[in-house]
């Protein structure tokens, strides 16, 4: 069985040019783990603003917990968790996934879906489906 | 012809921090989107990510500051409990209700999600520098995440700006 030589690469592009570098052979120079920790951080860091935003209108009581600024109110809370939810889960994915390389198209199909999920529940007219009655 | 502080502050979240984002998001997504093998020298390539790396960076602090300055500077004076804030003006009237219930509400929880995006973005640009235009996807992935911050920037800056011809923080 005859051997098929190499196909050279066109002598105007860099070698890998255009395509990713597991194709064309060539070792990723950095491990993508972080990059899907990154994106993977703010898809729970908006997931959890769009969770406390429907869990404070449905609970005047927990709305009111929120509000550590009586100036600002319940906004207050729902916004400082959201960023502690963010940097908290990055810290801990990005050390976790720092040498690791993931499947990023999985990890944006997962971020993807929990920023749809995050841009709905903040949608005012569906968190206010949860208003507690008065 | 002068601002109080409310005013100023009002323009600096709404028009210098808000305005600079939109504006340098063109930029951006330009320099992204022309990223590829083909169209960049290896010459042009350390000048375009150094200034790509800056630009989205950039993006990222100022969507931070336009989000903390709305929330805990100008936010405030819009819902005070007093007659003349805009919060009151507008629930007062049945026929402007809705600016508060839903524009307001809307666009306050909205906006905190641009800057997570942005950052994700400006991060992906900076880990892989040079790297990324050998890294479509990545590239994709982070002109998909500027995208997404600048959509829920513009509905928040919209409805700001709506809101503000409506009843204005003075």
């Amino acid at each position: 069985m005859e051997a098929r030589p190499p196909v050279p690469p066109p002598p105007s592009a860099a070698p890998g040019a255009g395509a990713p570098r597991e194709e064309v052979g060539i070792a990723p120079v950095r491990p993508n783990g972080p990059v899907g920790a990154a994106v993977l951080a703010a898809g729970i860091g908006s997931l959890v603003l769009a969770v406390l935003v429907i869990i404070a209108e449905a609970s005047v009581s927990f709305a009111d917990s929120l509000a550590y600024s009586e100036r600002v109110g319940p906004l207050a809370g729902k916004t400082i968790w959201a960023v502690v939810a963010y940097l908290g889960s990055w810290l801990v994915l990005g050390f976790a996934l720092r040498y690791r390389e993931v499947n990023l198209r999985t990890v944006t199909i997962v971020a993807a879906l929990l920023i749809a999920l995050a841009l709905i529940g903040t949608f005012a007219p569906f968190f206010q489906l949860f208003m507690a009655e008065e | 012809m002068e601002l109080n502080s409310h005013e100023f502050w009002a323009l600096v979240h709404g028009i210098l921090l808000g305005g600079a984002f939109l504006l340098a998001f063109t930029g951006g997504l330009a320099g992204l989107y022309s990223l590829k093998p083909e169209l960049v020298t290896a010459a042009g390539m350390t000048e375009r990510m150094r200034r790509l790396s800056i630009g989205t960076i950039a993006m990222a602090v100022i969507l931070w500051l336009t989000v903390v300055a709305g929330t805990w500077i100008v936010y405030p004076w819009y819902r005070e409990d007093v007659p003349s804030s805009p919060k009151s003006m507008l629930l007062a009237d049945p026929d402007t209700t809705d600016w508060h219930e839903f524009a307001m509400e809307w666009k306050e929880h909205i906006a905190w999600i641009a800057p997570m995006l942005a950052t994700a973005a400006a991060f992906i640009v900076v880990y892989y520098r040079s790297d990324l235009i050998r890294n479509q996807f990545a590239r994709k992935l982070a002109m998909g995440l500027l995208i997404g911050a600048f959509v829920c920037a513009v509905i928040a800056g919209v409805l700001g700006a709506l809101i503000t011809k409506k009843a204005p923080v003075t």
